[in-house]
């Protein structure tokens, strides 16, 4: 796209922001009732920060108690309990909303040359669901929390479990609503509001990767509310369609779950795909390898994704037949998501790489990626799966996806967007040592997990026998090094939105439309919409930039 | 004047033949055909769930997307009936000679 | 929806219905039928869940769901799924009374399926009282002939579970044809902006298809 248009009205003084833009309102008023998607963005931002909080604080409280072989600081249950929280809050109060409705609320939009989202009021009524589910989740844990893992698995969540899963249950089933909105809104407004000019193949890749995630969410998530409300029905009233001694199949739980939570996964990584396939062109200074393929590939991975849940049954009593088809159909997954890889690194080659904050993210991701998507592979085998089945083997690999993949991305995402959010920038020098750190920090708090788990330790039990405890040394180790490279953005982040200098409307000298105007943007975004008249990514390496912020 | 809408009788027609549809597929409840009481109940619920999406929710004048829109939800469901599906008729539960 | 909600400053009488996010009409009226569809989609799988334990279970036990289904009063199933058809052809030409401008047919119409599905509440409050004094509600008062209750009783779960969600989902339609009934008094959907209500056909339509499948299934499996 156009990116001279940027450069000439590149204006870097404070006098910027006297001018009106989307901050201008200060009233608690202009928030709660904003239809502004990008005031909406922000509205998310603070709530996942505050699930992300407490789920992290449970995991540093499992970390802790891991330390020792036997586990003396708390009770099995009080371990469980803490798991629980963790997986369910970081899953659907963290995750799932992280990028689509945060940095997706706030530059969709923007990157489509639309005034708004489709329907705005639907997409403020997201927030306020999303509030709503999450006051049941943390209501679930004040009165004692859940102790059911976030897979709510049966009997145990039926029958057995004397925690308070139906609250629970009922604060995921409402955020699954938030969820569902979000996703029509973005279909929507993809469709809908594109500007003139904005072909399908023109559009940034992480439009299509929301796309792609918004499917899944509109197409997943009832399938989740109804199992959900099947769950504590049961609960309730034990008619027994879970349960073997009435008539009944637990399996048929796990089908309905994981046809959700299948495809889930990818709601949780491929956003984090988009945002890098959005800083690997700019910071390298490339046109993106392989265009269209990158954004089919984000069609692919989400039709693909819908085909094998199945395999994460396959020690379950599910007939070995089934387990073939769904651990072959999980194979072709690798194909689009090496694809992207492949692309990505492509894009790379004989670019003029500029080692900023985002893109130390970027690559980070593409290493991480790699690794947990690999290792996916493992267990999309039916027999290595049963060796490393409910194994730290499991954890180490979907944490590799989910805080390796996407976390880095979203926090890419978030450094990338961060001047255009405030219109200020962030300390260069602290956030690359902040991407070092959290990637230091990953690497040694999950890859002593692959070890442990092909050594056969299983997941959810506090106590294991004493050989293994180096690994839990080093993994709680990293993960107090992870703690900081989160807290240190937090800090920074804060500092700069009132003392960063000025960022101007496109400090990075991206092509996207989100930076043809002036940041933090004017209430509706554009003075008036813009015209596209070419590719996405035309960049171009013989321009002499300085994108390094400290220098600026 | 031109009407997205079509003219009245399109609809009472449709109408017609989805109570025809009914009285039949009520009939052929009661008479005992086997496995082919289920296939033509399916097969005549199918023909009235496409009657009603055609003219009554316009589908028919409709545009590409729409349809898409309109498909893929049904899609989605046989993909999730046929897979599960492909687990319980193979783990030797199912008494296929009913 | 956000169709009509925010009228804006613009002062062209077919500008001011039209939302501050988009350029004219027509994409509002595209972005709101597309959001509906959407839904419906959403509204599949939602009552996907049911449907697959429906399946799975009548493969599972297939006479036993026979059985069961025998204690279905098919005359109301029956009568009820020609009172919805009847209502939807009403609904499509509401729609079109709404296009053409025409307020009173609309009122009239709009009041009509509304009170088709009353007709169709209160026919369903009677199979609900049948199916209590014969003691076939599970759990409550489930009383089952064979001495394997747990089949019939599956089924007859998964029958209350499918006709109530389907119940609120008529509920939901009854007050939002009441409300747009109210609305259209104003003028509102009869002065070219008659969105509203063409969505809030599609939704009465696919609850409509919804019985269209639950009529064979729950009533038919076992009359033969």
């Amino acid at each position: 796209m156009n990116a001279r248009v940027a450069t000439e009205i590149d204006i870097r003084t404070e006098g910027e922001f006297a001018r009106e833009s989307y901050l201008s309102e200060h009233t608690v008023r202009s928030w709660l009732l904003t239809t502004d998607h990008k005031r909406i963005g922000i509205l998310y931002l603070f709530t996942i920060l505050i699930f992300f909080a407490i789920a992290s604080v449970a995991a540093a409280m499992m970390r802790i108690e891991l330390l020792h072989p036997t586990g003396g600081l708390m009770t099995s249950e009080t371990y469980n309990k803490l798991f629980t929280i963790h997986g369910t809050l970081m899953v659907w109060f963290f995750l799932i909303p992280s990028i689509p409705a945060v940095l997706g609320n706030f530059v969709l939009p923007m990157m489509i040359g639309a005034r708004d989202v489709a329907f705005p009021k639907l997409n403020l009524t997201s927030w306020y669901l999303f509030v709503f589910g999450g006051a049941f989740a943390t209501w679930s844990l004040i009165r004692g929390g859940v102790d059911t893992g976030w897979t709510f698995y049966t009997p145990y969540s039926t029958t057995y479990a004397n925690s308070h899963v139906i609250s629970m249950a009922a604060g995921v089933f409402i955020a699954g609503f938030s969820t569902i909105i979000t996703g029509m809104n973005f279909i929507v407004t993809t469709h809908k509001m594109r500007a003139p000019g904005l072909t399908w193949f023109r559009l940034p890749l992480f439009v299509w990767s929301l796309y792609a995630t918004s499917l899944i969410m509109v197409l997943a998530t009832p399938v989740l509310a109804m199992t959900l409300g099947l769950i504590s029905l049961e609960r309730i009233w034990g008619v027994g369609i879970f349960d073997p001694n009435l008539g009944g199949d637990p399996i048929l739980f796990q089908h309905m779950f994981w046809f959700y939570s299948h495809p889930a996964v990818y709601i949780m990584i491929l956003p984090g795909m988009g945002v890098v396939s959005e800083l690997i062109p700019c910071f390298s200074r490339k046109p993106i390898f392989g265009y269209p393929w990158v954004g089919c590939a984000s069609m692919a991975i989400a039709i693909l994704g819908f085909l094998v849940w199945g395999h994460h049954m396959f020690v379950s009593s599910q007939s070995v037949y089934a387990g073939m088809i769904f651990s072959v159909l999980s194979f072709l997954v690798a194909v689009p998501s090496g694809v992207k890889v492949f692309n990505w690194t492509a894009t790379l080659h004989k670019g003029s790489i500029h080692f900023t904050t985002p893109m130390l993210y970027a690559l980070g991701f593409i290493g991480l990626f790699v690794i947990g998507g690999l290792t996916g592979l493992f267990l999309a085998a039916l027999s290595v799966d049963v060796h490393v089945h409910d194994t730290y083997f499991i954890i180490a690999h979907f944490h590799y996806i989910m805080v390796g993949g996407m976390v880095t991305g979203f926090m890419g995402g978030l450094h990338y967007w961060w001047p255009k959010i405030t219109g200020r920038l962030y300390p260069e020098i602290w956030g690359k040592l902040a991407a070092l750190t959290t990637f230091l920090g990953f690497n040694l708090t999950f890859f002593p997990l692959f070890i442990l788990g092909y050594l056969g330790q299983p997941r959810r039990y506090h106590v294991y026998p004493p050989e293994f405890q180096i690994f839990h040394v080093l993994s709680t180790a990293g993960a107090s090094i992870l703690g900081v490279g989160y807290v240190m953005p937090l800090i920074y982040f804060i500092w700069s939105a009132k003392h960063g200098r000025a960022a101007g409307p496109n400090p990075w000298r991206a092509t996207g439309l989100e930076w043809q105007t002036s940041s933090p943007p004017p209430k509706h975004n554009f003075k008036e919409t813009p015209v596209v008249t070419g590719k996405p990514y035309d960049y171009s390496a013989e321009k002499d930039v300085d994108l390094d912020l400290a220098n600026l | 004047m031109e009407t997205t809408t079509h003219p009245p009788k399109t609809y009472w027609k449709t109408c017609g033949a989805l109570m025809l549809l009914l009285a039949l597929t009520w009939t052929i409840g009661y008479a005992d055909l086997g496995l082919f009481n289920l296939i033509l109940a399916l097969v005549i619920a199918i023909t009235k769930a496409l009657l009603v999406a055609l003219f009554f929710m316009h589908i028919k004048s409709s545009s590409r997307l729409l349809r898409l829109a309109a498909t893929v939800g049904v899609i989605w469901l046989l993909i999730m009936l046929s897979l599960t599906l492909s687990d319980y008729f193979t783990r030797g539960w199912v008494p296929l000679n009913h | 929806m956000e169709a009509t909600a925010s009228l804006n400053e613009r002062t062209e009488p077919t500008q001011s219905l039209v939302a501050r996010q988009f350029d004219d009409l027509e994409q509002q009226r595209g972005a709101a039928e597309l959001g509906m569809w959407i839904f419906l989609a959403t509204e599949v799988l939602f009552f996907g869940g049911l449907f697959l334990a429906y399946t799975v279970f009548r493969s599972l036990y297939p006479r036993d769901f026979a059985a069961a289904s025998h204690h279905t009063i098919v005359l109301i199933g029956g009568m009820n799924t020609a009172i919805l058809l009847f209502s939807s052809t009403l609904m499509a030409l509401a729609v079109r009374a709404a296009e053409l401008r025409n307020q009173t047919t609309l009122i009239r119409l709009l009041l009509a399926t509304a009170f088709f599905g009353i007709v169709f509440m209160v026919l369903k409050g009677i199979e609900y009282y049948k199916d209590w004094t014969d003691h076939l509600v599970p759990v409550l008062n489930f009383d089952w002939h064979s001495p394997n209750p747990g089949p019939a009783q599956i089924f007859f779960w998964l029958y209350f579970a499918m006709t109530g969600l389907h119940a609120i989902h008529i509920t939901v339609g009854i007050f939002v044809m009441l409300t747009l009934a109210l609305m259209a008094r104003t003028g509102k959907f009869t002065t070219g902006n008659y969105t509203p209500i063409e969505i809030a056909g599609l939704y009465w339509h696919f609850v409509d298809i919804v019985w269209i499948f639950l009529f064979p299934l729950l009533y038919l499996a076992g009359h033969r």
